[in-house]
């Protein structure tokens, strides 16, 4: 027993993250028949897999250098820069997309600058600029990801390798190199399943009709068709395509193998200065170039409304915090339990875990719509179903954050604590959840943060009153009130931004990270 | 210690008082109910005259309002929907969820009105809005829109009601043309977006010369923000109309109240409201008029509406040529 801690608890989750999204998907086909999806369907499944595929490679291959390049240097401001990095995931969408235009578009910033000079302005719209904005959303995400799986490496890997002149080619090829092997393919996985159920970005920034997703499908077929069964079906499609991408990931990862460390702070030994220092500088500066820019156009815009700020937003904050804090913890706990089940060898639930990055919110919102409905009044239940739902949403990040380093763990000391005979609560309380600190406050810091901004359920259940702050930055827009609503979306990303920072902070403890 | 049983002593008489209150649901679009909307002024009017807690449930848009009902059936709480258009009526009616209004007399409409479901409260002309200090004479048509290298934004019908209601414009204005008429517009539209919201925030932004929205959009900058230099170009072959309905459903639990409602509807107390909160035109013109700036709205010579019928039939063809001549 004592080697499998949480059998019974990993059942339990996962068994209530399929209730969540295959229950729904099944709520929403038995009020109908099924039926098959058509030819634009397809054509929307091959659009959707072409952008989602490009956006994940190119965040990843943009991550690696910049990760490693963080990994190595330390300098001021070191920790301003990782913290920046977890910004741009947490901006609403629409106010995403208006901070990235306000850089690439038309009218940003770079064309201006290119038609002061008599050249043409850049044109964004099309697959670049879909997979351009899903990388300023997700290559940030990946690198601190990826920066994790850098920051598990054993100092005592590090002085061996020293002691032995190890070059940093050598360093590469026998550390970071099979480390790589073990994070990269989850932290594709899960951007391509992000990206899978992208719709306002695809349609906003593709140009038309031509970017057409599986989610505006889905869309269109449950508002404006009320097609129930191709609604589900679509959906079904869409959970077919995450589940064959996160099964791919998992045979490709391989554990890194590192054997266990003192946790001990790594102290990199390839500090060489002369072309490798400008490399790491200059790719550094590149990435906060990248991704500040446009969080600066969002602040620009916002800040002229922060003082003439509608007081419901107040109280729309106070609601989204109390949503933020609770899903997060839900979250962060069931991914725990999950990633501790898959590191000893019960990778099915890897599946579980990653299922509802690939869910159609739209679908499960319906799915529990109809199942809620008979029996009390959505809007009565308006906020706890937006935190279990929000708490199931951002599950898979907490998880793929969490797996390296629980499998790290299993590795170091599964045998150890098993020996000693360590019953669950004991090996939780002295070799869990130490250890895996510094990735809980992240995990939890991502989940909290990115619920705090979902507006993905609220909308169908949410009631006259209980408007969450990403509701109301809708509301303010919808009412022609574009300076408020920036101002309440420069407000949503502050306060994100402090839960998010506060919880990884308290993971990073005092360790230099 | 005594206040607060004096305080749980009021508050018990406060929740029986409220049991014995009659409570009249109307679900409704986001924006309706939104503190910036009528929703605020409209429920405080309409509770000073019926004795009964008028209460406004917002779900998303027009569409999903329709999906709403369609979803809870029989069994919704709502008693009134209100915000549906003209483009899906055919289908709410079809749904048999609705019942007849009962109610007669005329509407301030460019058209006539005779649908025995749905009651109009207030209407407007699409129209693509334009910056004059960007752009200062606007394209008169279409066709010369599509001969000019300007850039609009639009919305998309699969996911917007505006984006639902151009389409039916190009339909109603050009018939069986339309598809040469999107052919020509194709390279015009810098982009399409998934709400209106998003269109509007892209063209104040600078990413469009023009953006399809509404007649009475500039109003808003104008009354609200002091800024005139808005505009709505007129079109020569007639604006499309949108016009907001409300219906009955035929299980409403209070059907006396839910009557009350659709009568308040075109009274003063709730048409007064919406030219400055929904900024739409109102169904029955307020005895005071139309607030100052409305007068500097462009009126269209034309306007174009199809039934009800017409409207659904026409949809799925339409969203296909439309598909077909951008997806190229």
């Amino acid at each position: 027993m004592a080697d499998r801690p949480f059998p019974l608890g990993a059942t339990a989750v996962a068994a209530a993250l399929g209730a969540l999204t295959l229950g729904t998907l099944g709520a929403v086909l038995a009020q109908a028949g099924g039926a098959a999806p058509g030819p634009a369907d397809w054509a929307a499944v091959r659009f959707t897999l072409v952008q989602a595929a490009l956006s994940a490679v190119v965040s990843v291959a943009l991550a690696v250098p910049v990760a490693r390049a963080l990994a190595r240097r330390r300098f001021a401001g070191r920790g301003a820069v990782v913290a920046l990095l977890g910004a741009p995931f947490l901006l609403p969408v629409i106010v995403a997309v208006l901070g990235v235009l306000a850089i690439f578009g038309r009218a940003g910033w770079l064309s201006q600058g290119l038609m002061a000079v008599g050249l043409p302005p850049l044109s964004i719209y099309g697959l670049h600029g879909v997979v351009l904005a899903h990388v300023f959303f997700n290559m940030p995400l990946a690198v601190r990801m990826i920066l994790q799986g850098w920051q598990a490496i054993p100092a005592e890997r590090l002085r061996l390798a020293a002691s032995l002149g190890f070059g940093p080619g050598a360093i590469w090829r026998h550390l970071e190199a099979p480390m790589l092997r073990a994070v990269l393919p989850g932290v594709a996985a899960m951007i391509f399943a992000i990206c899978l159920t992208s719709f306002a970005v695809a349609l906003t920034l593709g140009g038309g009709p031509a970017a057409t997703t599986v989610e505006l499908a889905i869309y269109q077929a449950l508002r404006f068709e009320f097609d129930l069964p191709r609604a589900a079906a679509l959906s079904a499609v869409q959970v077919g395509l995450c589940a064959v991408a996160v099964a791919l990931a998992a045979r490709l990862a391989l554990p890194a193998g590192f054997g266990a460390g003192l946790d001990r702070v790594a102290d990199w030994p390839a500090r060489a200065g002369g072309w490798r220092w400008v490399m790491d500088g200059l790719v550094i500066g590149a990435a906060v170039v990248f991704v500040a820019l446009p969080l600066v156009a969002v602040a620009r815009q916002g800040v002229p409304g922060l003082a003439g700020l509608p007081p419901q937003v107040w109280a729309a904050a106070g609601r989204s915090l109390a949503v933020a804090l609770a899903s997060g913890a839900l979250a962060v706990g069931g991914a725990l339990v999950l990633a501790l089940a898959v590191a000893q060898g019960r990778r099915g639930y890897e599946l579980a875990a990653m299922l509802p990055l690939a869910a159609s919110a739209l679908v499960l919102g319906t799915g529990l719509f109809v199942i809620v409905q008979p029996f009390v009044s959505p809007a009565r239940v308006a906020l706890p179903v937006t935190v279990a739902v929000n708490a199931a949403l951002f599950l898979p990040f907490a998880f793929r954050i969490l797996l390296p380093e629980a499998r790290s763990l299993q590795a170091d000391h599964g045998r150890l604590a098993q020996a000693l005979g360590l019953g669950v609560l004991a090996r939780l309380r002295w070799v869990t959840l130490p250890r895996l600190r510094r990735p809980l406050g992240f995990a939890a810091g991502v989940a909290a943060a990115l619920s705090m901004g979902d507006l993905g359920v609220i909308v169908l259940f949410a009631g006259e009153q209980g408007a969450t702050l990403p509701l109301l930055v809708q509301r303010l827009m919808g009412a022609y009130r574009m300076e408020s609503a920036a101002a309440a979306a420069l407000l949503l990303v502050v306060l994100s931004f402090v839960l998010f920072w506060g919880l990884d902070r308290w993971g990073r403890g005092n360790a230099a990270a | 210690m005594r206040s607060s049983f004096l305080a749980v002593g009021f508050c018990a008489t406060a929740s029986l008082a409220a049991a014995e209150t009659p409570v009249l649901t109307v679900l409704t679009y986001d924006s309706f109910v939104s503190e910036w909307g009528p929703g605020p002024a409209i429920e405080k009017a309409f509770e000073a005259t019926c004795g009964c807690d008028l209460r406004l449930v917002g779900a998303g848009d027009g569409a999903a309002l329709l999906a709403r009902v369609q979803l809870e059936g029989k069994g919704s709480e709502a008693d009134i929907v209100l915000g549906l258009d003209t483009s899906l009526t055919a289908m709410a009616a079809a749904s048999g969820l609705f019942a007849p209004h009962g109610v007669t007399g005329s509407f301030d409409l460019p058209v006539d009105w005779d649908d025995p479901l749905f009651l109009p409260y207030d209407w407007g002309w699409f129209a693509m809005v334009h910056d004059t200090t960007r752009l200062a004479t606007p394209p008169a048509s279409f066709q010369a829109l599509a001969a000019s290298d300007l850039k609009i934004v639009i919305q998309d019908p699969r996911s917007s009601t505006p984006g639902l209601g151009l389409l039916l414009w190009v339909k109603a204005a050009y018939g069986d043309r339309a598809p040469e008429i999107w052919s020509a517009l194709a390279d015009n539209i810098v982009t399409v977006t998934p709400g209106w919201s998003e269109a509007y925030g892209l063209f104040l932004a600078g990413e469009a010369d023009m953006v399809l929205s509404y007649t009475t959009s500039p109003a808003y900058h104008l009354i609200a923000e002091d800024d005139a230099t808005k505009a709505a170009a007129p079109f020569d072959e007639g604006h499309y109309l949108q016009v907001e309905v409300a219906g009955k459903l035929a299980a409403s639990d209070q059907p006396a109240l839910a009557d009350a409602f659709l009568a308040f509807m075109g009274s003063e107390g709730f048409q007064s409201v919406i030219p400055t909160t929904n900024w739409m035109y109102p169904a029955r013109t307020p005895a005071g008029g139309l607030p100052e700036g409305f007068d500097t709205l462009i009126t269209p010579a034309k306007s174009l509406l199809m039934t009800a019928a017409e409207a659904q039939a026409a949809r799925g063809p339409a969203l296909d040529e439309w598909l077909t001549a951008l997806s190229r």
